[in-house]
C-alpha cells in the first residue's frame, strides 16, 4: 500500500492556539484532580500565563510577516494564512482572554460557580476565533467558527442558578446553529461555483472570470448571512440583547469582544481576500446590512432600561461601524475596521467589567436606576464608566473616536459619502444614551437611600434614635458600596491605558493595524 | 441554461423521483387499501405500547448525560474505523494524530469521572 501524502504541519506558525488548546487541556485535567473546589485565583493566573506565554509566541510571527524582509505566506497545505492580519486578530482574541480572565475570577467567587471549566472553555472558544482569523480554508473557517460558538454557548448559560442564563444559552445555541448551517450552505455553493473552498483559490478562480453564476452569488450572500449572525449585524441581530443581558456579565463581555472580532477577521478575509473581484456584487448588501445596524441598533439603544441590554443594542451599532470598513473595500477600509475592533475590544470589556461590578451578588442589578449616585459612592468606577462610554460614542481623545474616523474617512476616500452621513448620525443619536449613563451615574441622588433596616426595634431608641439612624444609614451604604477586587481593578486599568492611551498617542496603535495586512491572492 | 448548471441537474432529477416514488405509493396504497377508522390508530405510536403521559413530560437528566457520553465514543468509532482499516498506509503520522484524538476524548471521559457523573445512583 502506498503511503498516504500528510501535509507539512508547520508547528511553529500555529503556535498561538496549540499553547492557548494544550494549556486549556493541562488545566482541566489539574482542576478535574484538585481536591479542592476552591482553589483560590489558581486557575485565572494560569489562564493569564498561558495567554501570555501565546501572546510572546505571536511577537516573532509578527516580526516574520510585516516590515522589511517579511515573509506572509500561507501554511500547512494552504489551509491557514500567515500574514500580518491574522497575527493581528490573534492579539486581540488573546487580550480579550487575558481580560477575561481578570474578570472572571472575582466573578466566579462571588456568584460561587468556581470551577475549571470556564477557564478551559474560554481559552478553546479564543483557540477557534484565532483560528477564525487566519484560516485560508473556508472548511478551516467553519471549524474555527464551531469551536469558538460550541465554547461559548455552555459559557453562556454557566450561571446555573440564573434561568435567564439557561434561556440565554438556548437562544445563543439554536440560532447559533441555525447560523451555522446557513454557512455551510454558503460554503457548499461557493465550492460548486468556484471548485475550491480554498480561499486563495476562489480569489484566483474569480480573478480568471467574468462570469458570476447564481450560484456564486447565493454562496456569497449565505456566507454573509452565516457570518452577519456571528457579529449581530442588523437584521441578524435578533438574537443579541437577549443572550448579552441572560449572560454572565463577564462571559458577555467575551461574547462582544472574541466573538465579534474572530467572526469580522472572518468576514473581512473571505469578501476581501476571496470575493475581492465580485465587490460590485456584495458590496450594496454590505451597506445595507452596515446602514441598518448603525440606524437599528443606536435607535433601539435609546429605549433601553437595563444597561447590559443596552450595551448590547450598542455592539449592534458597532458592527455597523466595522462593516463601513469592509464597504468602502479598500486596504485602508479594512485596516480601519481592523483598529476599530481592537479599540472595541477594549471599550467594550471595559464597560461590561463596571457592569459585572455594578451587577453585585445574583448578577441581577443592571438597571440603570442601579447606577444612580455611583459616582458618590465610587467615583473611580463611575469616571472609568465615563471614559468606556464616551469613548464608544467616539468622543475626541479616546480611541473610539480615531477608530470611527478610520472607518468613515475610508468610507469617504472610497466614494461612499452617504454611509459617512449616516454614520456621524447615528453616532450622535448613540451619543445620547452613553450621556444618559453617564447622567445618571454623575447627577442623579442615591438610590441607596434605603428605610434603614429594623435594628431600630426600641432597644436604645430612647437615647440617640438619630445618631443611630444616621449610623445605620451610613452602615447601608457601606455595604452596598460596589466592590472592586483586585482583578476587576487590574483589568479596568489595562482597558483604561488601552482606551485614553490610543486616544492621546494613537501612532503606534494605528501602525499595527496598517501594518496588519491581508495577504490577497 | 450554462453547462455548470445542468450539472445540478442531477439533483433535481433525483429529488423528482425521489417525491414521485413515495407519492406513488402512498397514493397507490391509499387507493387500495380498506379504510376503518378507530380512535386507537390515531394515537402516537410509541413501541407498540399506549403512551404514557403528554410528550413535554420531564425525563431524568443522566439519560441525557449518559447519551452524550455514547455520542462522544460513537462518533471517535466513525474516525477510528477507516484510520484501523488503511493503517499502514498512514504510518507513523496517523498513529500520533490518532493517539492525541483519543488522549483529548479520554480527558472528557476522565472530566465526567471526577464530576461523578458516571455514577447511578
Amino acid at each position: 500500500m502506498p503511503p498516504l501524502i500528510t501535509p507539512d504541519v508547520e508547528w511553529g506558525l500555529l503556535a498561538p492556539e496549540l499553547i492557548l488548546v494544550g494549556g486549556a487541556l493541562v488545566l482541566l485535567v489539574v482542576g478535574t484532580f484538585a481536591r479542592r473546589r476552591d482553589v483560590g485565583s489558581f486557575y485565572a493566573v494560569f489562564t493569564i500565563l498561558v495567554a501570555g506565554v501565546s501572546l510572546v509566541s505571536t511577537v516573532g510571527l509578527w516580526q516574520d510577516v510585516t516590515g522589511a524582509g517579511s515573509n506572509p505566506r500561507l501554511a500547512v497545505a494552504d489551509a491557514v494564512s500567515i500574514d500580518g492580519f491574522s497575527v493581528f486578530v490573534t492579539i486581540v482574541i488573546l487580550a480579550a482572554v487575558v481580560i477575561g480572565a481578570l474578570l472572571a475570577d472575582d466573578y466566579l467567587r462571588r456568584e460561587r460557580l468556581q470551577g475549571v471549566a470556564y477557564y478551559v472553555l474560554m481559552m478553546l472558544s479564543a483557540s477557534g476565533g484565532i483560528f477564525m482569523g487566519k484560516a485560508n480554508d473556508l472548511i478551516v473557517v467553519f471549524l474555527g467558527l464551531e469551536i469558538l460558538s460550541i465554547a461559548l454557548y455552555v459559557l453562556a448559560g454557566y450561571h446555573r442558578r440564573r434561568s435567564q442564563s439557561q434561556e440565554a444559552a438556548i437562544k445563543y445555541f439554536v440560532l447559533g446553529s441555525f447560523s451555522s448551517a446557513f454557512f455551510l450552505y454558503g460554503i457548499a455553493l461557493t465550492y460548486g461555483a468556484t471548485g475550491s473552498t480554498n480561499i486563495t483559490e476562489i480569489g484566483r478562480f474569480l480573478q480568471g472570470t467574468t462570469l458570476t453564476t447564481g450560484v456564486l452569488l447565493g454562496g456569497v450572500a449565505l456566507l454573509l448571512v452565516g457570518l452577519g449572525f456571528k457579529v449581530a449585524a442588523v437584521p441578524f441581530h435578533m438574537w443579541t440583547p437577549d443572550v448579552y443581558q441572560g449572560s454572565p456579565t463577564p462571559v458577555a463581555g467575551f461574547m462582544a469582544a472574541a466573538a465579534k472580532t474572530a467572526g469580522f477577521a472572518a468576514l473581512l478575509r473571505i469578501f476581501y481576500a476571496g470575493f475581492g473581484t465580485l465587490r460590485l456584487d456584495w458590496q450594496p448588501m454590505v451597506w445595507a446590512l452596515a446602514v441598518l445596524s448603525l440606524v437599528v441598533g443606536s435607535v433601539l439603544a435609546v429605549v433601553q432600561t437595563d444597561v447590559k441590554r443596552m450595551l448590547a443594542y450598542s455592539s449592534i451599532s458597532h458592527a455597523g461601524y466595522v462593516l463601513i470598513g469592509l464597504q468602502a473595500a479598500t486596504d485602508k477600509g479594512i485596516a480601519g475596521s481592523l483598529f476599530y475592533l481592537l479599540a472595541y475590544t477594549f471599550m467594550v470589556l471595559g464597560s461590561f467589567a463596571v457592569v459585572t461590578l455594578v451587577g453585585r451578588e445574583g448578577d441581577g442589578r443592571h438597571a440603570l436606576d442601579d447606577y444612580r449616585g455611583l459616582a458618590r459612592n465610587r467615583p473611580g468606577l463611575a469616571f472609568a464608566f465615563t471614559v468606556f462610554l464616551l469613548a464608544q460614542a467616539g468622543v475626541p481623545f479616546t480611541a473610539g473616536f480615531l477608530a470611527k474616523f478610520g472607518v468613515i474617512a475610508a468610507a469617504v476616500e472610497a466614494g461612499s459619502y452617504a454611509i459617512a452621513v449616516i454614520a456621524m448620525v447615528a453616532a450622535v443619536v448613540a451619543a445620547f444614551f452613553y450621556l444618559r449613563v453617564i447622567v445618571v451615574m454623575y447627577m442623579a441622588g442615591d438610590a441607596e437611600v434605603e428605610p434603614a433596616p429594623a435594628v431600630l426595634d426600641g432597644a436604645g431608641a430612647a437615647d440617640g434614635a438619630g445618631g443611630l439612624a444616621t449610623a445605620t444609614a451610613t452602615d447601608v451604604a457601606t455595604r452596598n458600596r460596589v466592590a472592586i477586587p483586585l482583578g476587576a481593578g487590574v483589568a479596568l486599568a489595562l482597558c483604561l491605558a488601552v482606551t485614553i492611551g490610543a486616544g492621546l498617542l494613537p501612532e503606534p496603535l494605528l501602525d499595527f493595524a496598517r501594518h496588519a495586512t491581508l495577504l490577497k491572492p | 441554461m450554462s453547462a455548470f448548471l445542468l450539472q445540478y441537474l442531477t439533483v433535481a432529477v433525483f429529488s423528482v423521483a425521489a417525491i414521485a416514488m413515495v407519492g406513488g405509493m402512498l397514493g397507490l396504497g391509499s387507493l387500495v387499501r380498506p379504510t376503518r377508522p378507530q380512535s386507537q390508530k390515531y394515537i402516537n405510536y410509541e413501541c407498540g405500547v399506549d403512551p404514557v403521559g403528554t410528550g413535554w413530560s420531564q425525563s431524568q437528566i443522566r439519560y441525557y448525560i449518559f447519551a452524550l457520553l455514547f455520542v462522544m465514543f460513537d462518533v471517535e468509532a466513525v474516525f477510528i474505523f477507516p484510520w484501523a482499516v488503511r493503517l499502514e498506509a498512514y504510518g507513523l503520522f496517523g498513529l500520533v494524530e490518532m493517539t492525541i484524538f483519543i488522549v483529548i476524548l479520554a480527558l472528557g471521559l476522565l472530566y465526567a469521572w471526577r464530576k461523578k457523573v458516571l455514577r447511578w445512583a
